[in-house]
């Protein structure tokens, strides 16, 4: 019987699960006519394009080449021929590298991809950076950085969030039922060369399945090698934002991350199941990633499931391949329904992150007009930060930085917790990230204040 | 294909102002319907009344600010309700539509409508009804006639439990808490009121911190310092022989008077109470301690008026002294 966690963030909501495609097998898309690969995939500095029009590729050819530290390469998800290298809009309106290749349906595998050789931490690191991995639980932090902590700082526990609370999304869990052995391999590795003691695999309890599947893996681990690999798997609470790093951490092992600090700061790493599981296979194929699991619902579409698609296909190309659309769609979020993304077109090419597509039709698609608050205090019971977001929309509205900095916005975590409470209807979430605007941009003139001021005190001394 | 954008999340809670209010509202009608049982269908009369006027000043006042019609959130029928429940019976008609005026205008509108008060519309009308017409707001009535009689000269007037404890007319706690008393409208039936107050509790309309605090805090105080309080207790403590001694001034104040109807529905109007747990329970201690003081040693009867309309001026400061540190923050990382 795997053992509960014992802490409990104070806050969260209960939205509806809707994980109506959990019983549903992913299922790969082929046949995509052509990708568009943008050359920024990740929190960091864009990758350089290495290909031209006409050059030809296969799957897993580099396009993008990662000089920057902090970057990771971008890989081809498919073989053809690169047809354009020019700037498109990215899905959040900034504007970005893109190349698009055309298919030639071969789907021929780039012949120097092949399992890499690992005998050192440093051999291991490469590898990760090489393969183009991102935390792909929708961060889309470079893995290669967060497995190459200072040495000061080494962890001495790998959470791994399986919790996946996001409401219809149920990516992570197919890849869990289909793939758990890929995933205890990749532990296993991080594990090895990072010398990590312990590993902790928190799991919601709406999902006993996966509960089970694991304690199977990891008794199959024990019959076969003759040792417990030091991997517990742990129940927790079905609430959102359970999958949220602070809270996992904190629900897990009791630690609390301070504001502006990271999980490594407090000796964990947090990884996504199918970050581990990409090194798993990884390891096995060494096919660098250039396909995403993606979890496909909502009332407007006709067949709801689990599709595993190149990166960098068409969100509308992977809406018709994935059966089509019933009714005309009145909004497309990249994402889960908490913290997604609602785009207003869809010819985007997705990109590693990217975990879900919700098609809403008119039944779930709703935009209350907001009305005054009337301070039930809703948003700050919810509020796993424990923070007092009605005050911060009012001192958003006032333009007020210094009321903004006194109610700490800038540790809001937008998991949307307080738009989802509040009864007013009002747009918390969005207003405390104006607000977080609102608050750097005063940082920023404070800043340049003082440098003039410093500045000037220097040119001029008392004799002038 | 026309794309909603909006920003996340994209699903909501069902919960909305008006069904919140609509809650209040259905908890406040067992108590409404007793005291319509006790004080007859002038009571009826009277709620009505008090209801229809907050609504007509508060569409009025919408209109004449060319601001939006805020009628359908239903705040105003929250406000005429309460109002009315804060009345007595025999009150002269035109007087109810003073204080609805006075609360939906003057408390509520001029300060920029639901949300923006800062203190309970219904109390301060209440408080100042009591002021304008102190004769005609503290004569308490019992029914003698039959329930369909409209006319108050039916009634008789009769002092309020309040100053009839100790005395022999002090009716029993048992037709203390079932509102066989004299009392405002909707303040006598302290069941019906519990009820009300259990079903906004169910529903998470409100939180117990408030009136825990609130009821706890006062019981204590009129307990240990009270008239006749354990200090002075003259039965045998180690037997408990005669803890109904003990206990009745305290139970017979809780009982009496707007208390229950104050700490249930009215200290936990959101707009005018803190945010935060710990600011809640500072606000309901706040509010026993000055209910005592103002009972016991004050000469006005308004103790609980005064008191949640005090501590809702202190609210503000009281959210900003509670205002808590962020997830994980610890002391080298605080702000100075």
């Amino acid at each position: 019987m795997p053992l509960r966690s014992i802490h409990a963030f104070a806050g969260g909501v209960h939205p509806l699960g809707n994980k109506n495609t959990d019983v549903l097998p992913s299922i790969h898309l082929h046949g995509f006519r052509e990708v568009e690969l943008l050359m920024q995939q990740h929190i960091g500095p864009p990758c350089t394009c290495v290909v031209k029009p006409g050059d030809h590729v296969d799957v897993g050819t580099m396009v993008g080449r990662a000089d920057k530290p902090m970057s990771v390469p971008i890989h081809s998800s498919i073989s053809g021929t690169v047809k354009e290298v020019h700037y498109v809009v990215s899905a959040n309106g900034s504007p970005v590298e893109a190349v698009r290749i055309e298919s030639d349906f071969q789907h021929t595998i780039n012949p120097f991809c092949k399992p890499p050789k690992v005998e050192s931490f440093e051999d291991f690191i490469q590898m990760i950076r090489d393969s183009g991995l991102v935390g792909l639980g929708g961060a889309a932090f470079p893995t290669y950085i967060k497995l190459n902590p200072p040495k000061n700082k080494m962890p001495d526990t790998l959470i791994v969030n399986a919790a996946e609370c996001e409401p219809y999304i149920t990516a992570d869990y197919r890849q869990i039922c289909e793939h758990p052995d890929d995933i205890i391999d990749g532990i296993l590795e991080v594990m090895k060369w990072l010398e990590i003691p312990k590993t902790i695999i928190g799991v919601e309890d709406n999902k006993p399945l996966v509960t089970r599947i694991f304690s199977h893996e990891i008794k199959k681990r024990v019959y076969k090698t003759g040792k417990h690999p030091d991997i517990e798997v742990k129940t927790l609470k079905t609430i959102y934002p359970q999958g949220a790093e602070k809270m996992l951490i904190y629900t897990l092992t009791g630690r609390k991350v301070p504001p502006g600090k990271l999980p490594i700061d407090v000796h964990t790493l947090v990884m996504n199941v199918s970050t581990l599981r990409f090194i798993g296979l990884y390891l096995k194929e060494g096919i660098p990633l250039t396909r995403k699991r993606m979890t496909l619902d909502g009332s407007a579409l006709n067949t709801p499931g689990n599709f595993i698609v190149p990166i960098g296909a068409r969100i509308e190309d992977i809406i018709e391949a994935a059966g089509g659309t019933r009714e005309e769609p009145k909004k497309i979020i990249m994402g889960g329904a908490m913290m997604g993304v609602a785009l207003d077109r869809i010819d985007h090419g997705i990109i590693k992150a990217n975990n879900a597509i919700l098609v809403f039709g008119s039944e779930e698609t709703t935009l209350p007009p907001e009305s005054p608050c009337i301070r039930c205090a809703r948003c700050v019971a919810s509020c796993p930060m424990d923070l007092i977001p009605c005050g911060i929309d009012k001192a958003t509205r006032l333009r007020d930085p210094e009321m903004l900095e006194k109610y700490h916005v800038m540790d809001c975590i937008e998991c949307g917790c307080c738009t989802y409470a509040c009864p007013s209807k009002r747009f918390l979430t969005q207003s405390i990230k104006n607000g977080k605007v609102i608050v750097r941009a005063e940082r920023a003139r404070i800043k340049k204040e003082q440098e003039l001021l410093a500045a000037s005190e220097n040119k001029g001394g008392p004799a002038s | 294909m026309k794309l909603q954008v909006s920003h996340s999340p994209h699903v909501r809670d069902k919960a909305t102002t008006q069904s919140i209010m609509r809650d209040v509202i259905i908890a406040l009608l067992p108590a409404t319907f007793a005291g319509w049982y006790y004080f007859g269908i002038r009571a009826v009369f009277i709620t009505l009344l008090s209801i229809s006027s907050c609504i007509l000043f508060e569409y009025i006042c919408r209109k004449v600010m060319k601001r939006n019609n805020t009628i359908g959130d239903l705040s105003a029928v929250v406000t005429g309700l309460l109002l009315a429940m804060n009345l007595p019976v025999s009150l002269p008609p035109y007087m109810v539509v003073i204080g609805a005026a006075f609360a939906i205008v003057v408390v509520k509108q001029m300060f920029g409508g639901l949300g923006n008060n800062f203190v309970n519309p219904a109390i301060a009308a209440r408080i100042f009804l009591v002021i304008a017409f102190p004769k005609a707001m503290t004569s308490w009535t019992v029914m003698t006639g039959s329930w369909f009689s409209i006319k108050s000269v039916d009634a008789v007037s009769s002092a309020t439990p309040l100053t009839q404890i100790h005395t022999a007319e002090a009716p029993s706690l048992w037709n203390l808490f079932i509102g066989n008393k004299a009392g405002c409208i909707g303040e006598v039936c302290i069941l019906a009121l519990l009820i009300g107050a259990l079903y906004l509790i169910l529903r998470h309309v409100i939180r117990i911190w408030i009136p825990m605090a609130y009821i706890g805090t006062f019981f204590l105080l009129v307990f240990f310092f009270g008239k006749t309080n354990v200090l002075h207790f003259t039965g045998d403590l180690a037997t408990l022989s005669g803890w109904g001694d003990l206990f009745y001034e305290s139970g017979y104040m809780l009982l009496s008077g707007g208390l229950m109807l104050g700490a249930w529905f009215m200290a936990t109007d959101y707009v005018t109470s803190p945010l935060t747990t710990k600011g809640k329970l500072i606000f309901g201690m706040g509010c026993g301690i000055l209910t005592f003081l103002i009972r016991y040693y004050g000469n006005m009867i308004e103790g609980v008026s005064f008191s949640i309309i005090l501590m809702n001026i202190l609210t503000p400061h009281i959210d900003e002294w509670t205002m808590g540190k962020p997830f994980g923050e610890v002391k080298e990382n605080a702000k100075v």
